[in-house]
C-alpha cells in the first residue's frame, strides 16, 4: 500500500492549485492522480483567450494558464500520476486506482482533495425527442475533436444551449469553415458570459434564439435536420412557431454537472442544487479530512475563482494534516433565499474564519438594479447594490469577521431585493 | 451452396442459427445492419416473462412457458447477464384485482409455476417505493431480466465459433427459387441455400412475399422508454407491471441487468418500419402512466430515451411454419412480445420443423456450447484486478469513466467472433457510452481504438449504420 499525507484526485486547475498550496503550507508528501494523459484538465482544450485576468492580470489561453501551474508544480517536485483512474475512495481515505504501469493500487491518504471537475449534460438528460443518428455531440466533445485532435465534425451546425462552451464552439466551428445556423436557448436569457455572447456570436452574426427549444431531430444515419419552436413563459412549446433547419450537426451545450460518483459512493453529502459536495469554510466535505474544490463542488465560469477556491482547499487540507484546524467550533449554515440558487460554502465554523468570510453564489434569473442583502438570523448585516446579475455569472461577497458574531445553529441568508422595495 | 440461410440476426435469428450449429450443416446468418441485434432486439423491455399473459393454446403461450425455463442454462453457457428477479402485476382497484385473478388462472392453464396472489402488505414489503394505493397483485417468481442484445451477440459469437458464417451489411432485396433451393439477392453478393429461415422481424412479411403471395402482414407498433441512471436502479426490486385495463396495458418499471431503471413502453400503431424516433408527447404520457403506480420515480435522472417496434402479425399468434407456396422456406414471423422470452423455445421448435422437412439432421460431435468468458473488469476483486492488469496492461486503462470500462475489454469485444465494428456495437457489448455521459468523453477514444484495431482511418469509423459517419474528412 502507498501512503501520502495528501492525495489530490484530478489534475485540472483545481487540483494543481490545491496541491501547490498544500506544499507551500508545509506538506511534503503529496500525490496528484489524473486520468488523462496530461495535467491541466479542461483547460487543455480551451485554446481561446480569456483566462487569468484576475490571478495573473493578463489574458492567457487555457493551456498557457495551465502551463504556469504545471511548471510551478514540477519545480516544487510534487508527485503526480497520469493515465491513472481513481475507481473508488472511502471514508477512511483509502483510494483504489489503476493504470497500465503500476497496475491496481491501494493508496492511503491523510487527507484527500477532490478535484474531479465536471461533465457535460447530454441529450438524454434533457430528453430531446427524435431519432438517434450520428452528428450529435456535446459541445465539449466537439471541442476536443476539433481543438485537440484536429478533426472536423460537421458542416452545417445548430447549437442547443447557450452556455459558455456552446458560445465558444459557435465561434470555433465558424473559424473552422462550418456554417453555424443558430444558437438556440430555452431560457429568455443566455447561460453564458456576456463577453462570450459578444465575441463569439455577435461578431460573427450568429443568431441567438432565446425562449426556443428543439422539438425534433431528423435523420436515421446522420443528422439531416432539426425542428425548433418558441416556448412561452412556462417553457411550453407554442404551436405554430416551428422552424426547420437543414443541418448535419447538432451541438449540445446544455449544462455541466459536477463529477461526483466517487463522492457519492464514499457517502459524502451532496447538495441537491449544485450536485457537488456540501462544504464548510475550509472546503471540507461532510466527511472529515476529505476536501473538495473547483468544478466538482459547483460549476465555475472563471478559472481564477477555481484557483482561489482551490488554494483555500489546499491550505486547509495542510492545516488538517498539521492539526491546526479547530474542529470544535460553533457552526452556522448558509441559506439561499429569494433570487439566489445556492451558496458555497454551506457550513461555516466561526472559529476558523480569518479576517473575513468569502461566500460564492449564483442567482436564479437575470436581474437589473437590485440589492444583494445578507442577513444573520433575519438581521440585516450587509447590503450591496448590483446593476446586473445573471445566472451565467458567479457572484461572490465578503463578510467581515466582526459581523459574524452568532451562535451555534445560526443562519446566514442571502436574498435579492428590488431597489426601492 | 449453404444448407440453411437464416435471414435476420435478431434474437430469433441468432438463436435459430446457434441451435442449428449443433448439427452438421453449412449455415449462413444474414443481416442488413452492421451489427447483429440492431432491430427490435436492441429496443424492448428486456423481460423474460413468466408466461401467464398469452392465451392458453397459442404458440405464444406454449413457447413462452418453455422458453423461460431454458434461460438459465443458455445464459450460463454464454456468460450473459440474466437475473430471475420475479415480476409483480399491481392492482389499485377492484376491477384490476379481478384482472389479476384472470391472469392467475391463465397462468395456471399455461402451467406457470409458483405464481401467487399477494396482499397489499406483502407487496409493500417487497416493494416499499410503490404508491400507497396498491391493493394487491400477482407475483410470478420465474420472471427475469436479461440483456437481449448481449444475448444475441453471444449467440452469434457462439454460432460463428461453431461454424456458422455471419454476413452483415447484406440487405436481402430479392429471393428466387432455384432448383436446389433458393437464391438470396443482396447488393454485395448472391447467396444460395437449400433451406431459408425468415427471421426478419418487422420485415418478415416483405421477405415472405419475395417467395409467395401475401399470406400475412406485419404491422409495426412502436413503444418508447426512458432509461434512468444507475443511482436509482434499485427503486424497485422486481419487474413491476400495471394491471391491464380497457385503456391499455399500462407501463412497466423494472431494473435492468446493468442496474439502471427502465420505464415504458407505450403502444402506438405506426406505418414506417424504420421509425424508431421518440416523441415528447409519448414520453410525457409514459411518465404520467408510470406515476400511477410509483410517483417517486425521479425522471430528472433520465439518461436516455429510445423506441422499439413490435412486429405485430395480423394473425394474432407467432407464425412459425413452412410457407405453403414455397417448400423449404420457413417463416418465423410475427414474433412480437413475448418473443424474447420464447426465443430459446422458438429456436428448438424451428429446428424440429426443419428436421421434419429434411428427414433427419446429424448432430455434431464437437459442438462447443460455451463461449470464452467475458472479462468484466469492475466485477473483479482487488487481487483479480491487479493480476489482470499485470497480464495485460490494457486492462489498466479506463476508457469509459461512467461505467469504468477498460481498453482491454473494448479490444476484446472487437476481436471476438461476430465482433464489434462500430461505436454503437462496442457500446452494446461492453457499455462505454451507456452511462451518464452517453459517450461524450469516451466516444472519441472508442473511435481511436476501433480505427487502430481494425486498421482503418478514424474518419471511416461510423456510429451504427454504414452512413452514420461521425467525422468528416
Ligand atoms: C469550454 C470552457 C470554456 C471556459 N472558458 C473560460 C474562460 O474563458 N476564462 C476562464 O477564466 N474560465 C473559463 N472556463 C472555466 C474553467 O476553465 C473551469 O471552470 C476550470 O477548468 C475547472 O477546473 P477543475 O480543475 O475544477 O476541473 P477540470 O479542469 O475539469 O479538471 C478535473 C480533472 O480531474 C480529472 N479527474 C476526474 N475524475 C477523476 C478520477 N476518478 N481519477 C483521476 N482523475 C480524475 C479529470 O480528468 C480532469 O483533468 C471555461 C470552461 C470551459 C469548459
Ligand atoms: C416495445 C417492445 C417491448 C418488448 N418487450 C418484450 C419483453 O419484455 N419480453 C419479451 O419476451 N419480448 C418483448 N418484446 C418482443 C421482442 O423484443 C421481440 O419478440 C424480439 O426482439 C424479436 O426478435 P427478432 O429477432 O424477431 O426481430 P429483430 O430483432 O427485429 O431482428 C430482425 C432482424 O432482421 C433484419 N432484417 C430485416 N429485414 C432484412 C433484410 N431485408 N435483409 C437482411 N436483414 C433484414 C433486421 O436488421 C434485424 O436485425 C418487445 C418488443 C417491443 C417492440
Amino acid at each position: 500500500m502507498l501512503t501520502y499525507e495528501i492525495v489530490v484526485i484530478g489534475g485540472g486547475p483545481a487540483g494543481l492549485a490545491a496541491a501547490i498550496e498544500a506544499k507551500k503550507n508545509g506538506i511534503e508528501s503529496i500525490l496528484i492522480i489524473e486520468r488523462d494523459g496530461e495535467l491541466g484538465g479542461i483547460l487543455q482544450q480551451c485554446i481561446h483567450n480569456g483566462f487569468g485576468l484576475h490571478v495573473f492580470k493578463e489574458e492567457l489561453t487555457g493551456p498557457e494558464y495551465a502551463e504556469k501551474f504545471i511548471h510551478e508544480l514540477k519545480q516544487m517536485g510534487i508527485a503526480y500520476k497520469l493515465d491513472t483512474m481513481v475507481l473508488d475512495i472511502n471514508k477512511d481515505k483509502e483510494i483504489h486506482a489503476i493504470n497500465t504501469i503500476d497496475g491496481f493500487m491501494t493508496i492511503k491518504a491523510g487527507a484527500v482533495i477532490l478535484a474531479m471537475g465536471c461533465r457535460e449534460r447530454t441529450r438524454g438528460a434533457i430528453n430531446i425527442p427524435g431519432t438517434r443518428p450520428a452528428g450529435i455531440y456535446t459541445a465539449g466533445t466537439a471541442q476536443r475533436f476539433v481543438n485537440m485532435e484536429g478533426h472536423k465534425v460537421g458542416k452545417r451546425v445548430v447549437i442547443l444551449g447557450s452556455g459558455d462552451i456552446g458560445l465558444i464552439m459557435a465561434r470555433r466551428m465558424t473559424l473552422e469553415g462550418a456554417k453555424v445556423l443558430a444558437v438556440v436557448e430555452l431560457m429568455p436569457f443566455s447561460g453564458g458570459l456576456t463577453r462570450n455572447i459578444v465575441q463569439c456570436l455577435e461578431d460573427y452574426n450568429i443568431p441567438l434564439l432565446l425562449s426556443h427549444t428543439l422539438t425534433e431531430i431528423r435523420g436515421k444515419d446522420r443528422v439531416e435536420g432539426i425542428v425548433i419552436a418558441k416556448v412561452d413563459e412556462n417553457k411550453k412549446i407554442i404551436p405554430g412557431t416551428e422552424q426547420e433547419f437543414d443541418c448535419d450537426t447538432l451541438l449540445l451545450s446544455v449544462g455541466l454537472i459536477p463529477e461526483n460518483e466517487l463522492s457519492y459512493n464514499a457517502g459524502i453529502e451532496l447538495d441537491p442544487i449544485t450536485y457537488g459536495p456540501t462544504v464548510n469554510e475550509a472546503m471540507e466535505t461532510s466527511v472529515e479530512g476529505i476536501f473538495a474544490c473547483g468544478n466538482v463542488v459547483h460549476v465555475h465560469d472563471l478559472v481564477d475563482f477555481v484557483t482561489q477556491e482551490s488554494r483555500r482547499a489546499g491550505k486547509n487540507a495542510a492545516g488538517y494534516i498539521k492539526k491546526e484546524i479547530k474542529k470544535e467550533s460553533q457552526t452556522v449554515h448558509t441559506h439561499p433565499e429569494k433570487g439566489i440558487r445556492y451558496i458555497v460554502p454551506q457550513r461555516v465554523r466561526i472559529a476558523n474564519v480569518g479576517q473575513k468570510l468569502d461566500l460564492f453564489m449564483r442567482v436564479d434569473n437575470v436581474y437589473q438594479d437590485v440589492y444583494m442583502v445578507v442577513k444573520i438570523n433575519d438581521k440585516e448585516i450587509k447590503r450591496i447594490k448590483k446593476k446586473h446579475l445573471a445566472p451565467g455569472e458567479m457572484e461572490s461577497l465578503e463578510i467581515q469577521k466582526d459581523d459574524l458574531v452568532c451562535e451555534e445553529g445560526s443562519m446566514i441568508s442571502i436574498l435579492l431585493e428590488k431597489e426601492g422595495a | 451452396m449453404y444448407d440453411v440461410a437464416v435471414i435476420g440476426a435478431g434474437i430469433i435469428g441468432t438463436f435459430v442459427a446457434r441451435e442449428l450449429s449443433k448439427y452438421d450443416l453449412k449455415i449462413v446468418l444474414i443481416d442488413k445492419e452492421a451489427d447483429v441485434a440492431n432491430g427490435t432486439t436492441k429496443a424492448n423491455s428486456a423481460i423474460v416473462h413468466a408466461g401467464y399473459d398469452a392465451l392458453p393454446g397459442t404458440l405464444k403461450a406454449r413457447l413462452n412457458a418453455r422458453g423461460n425455463t431454458l434461460y438459465d442454462q443458455v445464459c450460463k453457457q454464454l456468460d450473459v447477464p440474466f437475473k430471475r428477479i420475479g415480476s409483480l402485476v399491481i392492482a389499485t382497484n377492484k376491477e384490476e384485482m379481478d384482472t389479476i385473478k384472470v391472469l392467475h388462472r391463465r397462468g395456471l392453464k399455461n402451467c406457470i409455476p409458483a405464481m401467487k396472489i399477494l396482499t397489499k402488505q406483502e407487496i409493500i414489503k417487497m416493494e416499499p417505493n410503490l404508491n400507497e394505493n396498491v391493493i394487491g397483485g400477482l407475483y410470478a417468481p420465474t420472471a427475469g431480466i436479461v440483456s437481449p442484445w448481449e444475448l444475441a451477440e453471444a449467440l452469434a459469437e457462439n454460432a460463428v465459433d461453431n461454424g456458422v458464417e455471419l454476413k452483415l451489411e447484406r440487405e436481402v432485396i430479392d429471393i428466387k427459387k432455384i432448383e436446389e433451393g433458393y437464391c438470396i439477392y443482396t447488393k454485395a453478393e448472391n447467396i444460395s441455400a437449400r433451406y431459408v429461415i425468415n427471421c426478419a422481424g418487422v420485415y418478415a412479411d416483405k421477405i415472405n412475399e419475395m417467395v409467395t403471395s401475401k399470406t400475412f402482414t406485419i404491422h409495426p407498433r412502436r413503444g418508447q422508454y426512458n432509461i434512468l441512471d444507475k443511482s436509482v436502479g434499485n427503486l424497485v426490486n422486481h419487474v413491476i407491471f400495471q394491471a391491464p385495463t380497457d385503456l391499455g396495458k399500462g407501463v412497466l418499471v423494472a431494473p435492468t441487468v446493468h442496474g439502471n431503471l427502465l420505464v415504458g413502453p407505450d403502444t402506438e400503431d405506426i406505418i414506417d418500419k424504420e421509425n424508431t424516433a421518440t416523441s415528447s408527447e409519448r414520453i410525457a404520457l409514459i411518465r404520467k402512466t408510470a406515476r400511477k403506480t410509483i410517483d417517486k420515480i425521479p425522471f430528472h435522472k433520465t439518461i436516455t430515451s429510445f423506441a422499439g417496434l413490435r412486429a405485430t402479425p395480423d394473425t394474432g399468434d407467432f407464425i412459425i411454419q413452412e410457407a405453403e407456396e414455397a417448400k423449404g422456406f420457413i417463416n418465423v414471423a410475427g414474433i412480437e412480445s413475448p418473443g424474447l422470452s420464447a426465443a430459446p423455445a422458438i429456436a428448438e421448435y424451428t429446428v424440429d420443423l426443419l428436421k421434419n422437412l429434411v428427414g433427419s439432421l446429424k448432430e455434431k460431435t464437437d459442438f462447443k456450447p460455451e463461449r470464452r468468458p467475458v472479462l468484466r473488469f469492475m466485477e473483479l476483486n482487488a487481487e483479480e484486478k491487479a493480476a489482470v492488469i499485470k497480464k495485460d496492461p490494457r486492462y489498466g486503462r479506463i476508457i469509459c469513466r461512467c461505467e469504468s470500462i477498460t481498453e482491454g475489454e473494448i479490444v476484446d469485444a472487437i476481436h471476438r467472433s461476430a465482433g464489434a465494428r462500430t461505436v454503437d456495437a462496442i457500446k452494446r457489448r461492453v457499455r462505454p457510452g451507456m452511462g451518464r455521459c452517453q459517450g461524450g468523453f469516451c466516444g472519441p477514444r472508442v473511435m481511436e481504438i476501433l480505427a487502430r484495431e481494425l486498421g482503418k482511418d478514424i474518419t471511416e469509423i461510423v456510429k451504427d449504420g454504414p452512413k452514420s459517419y461521425i467525422l468528416i474528412n
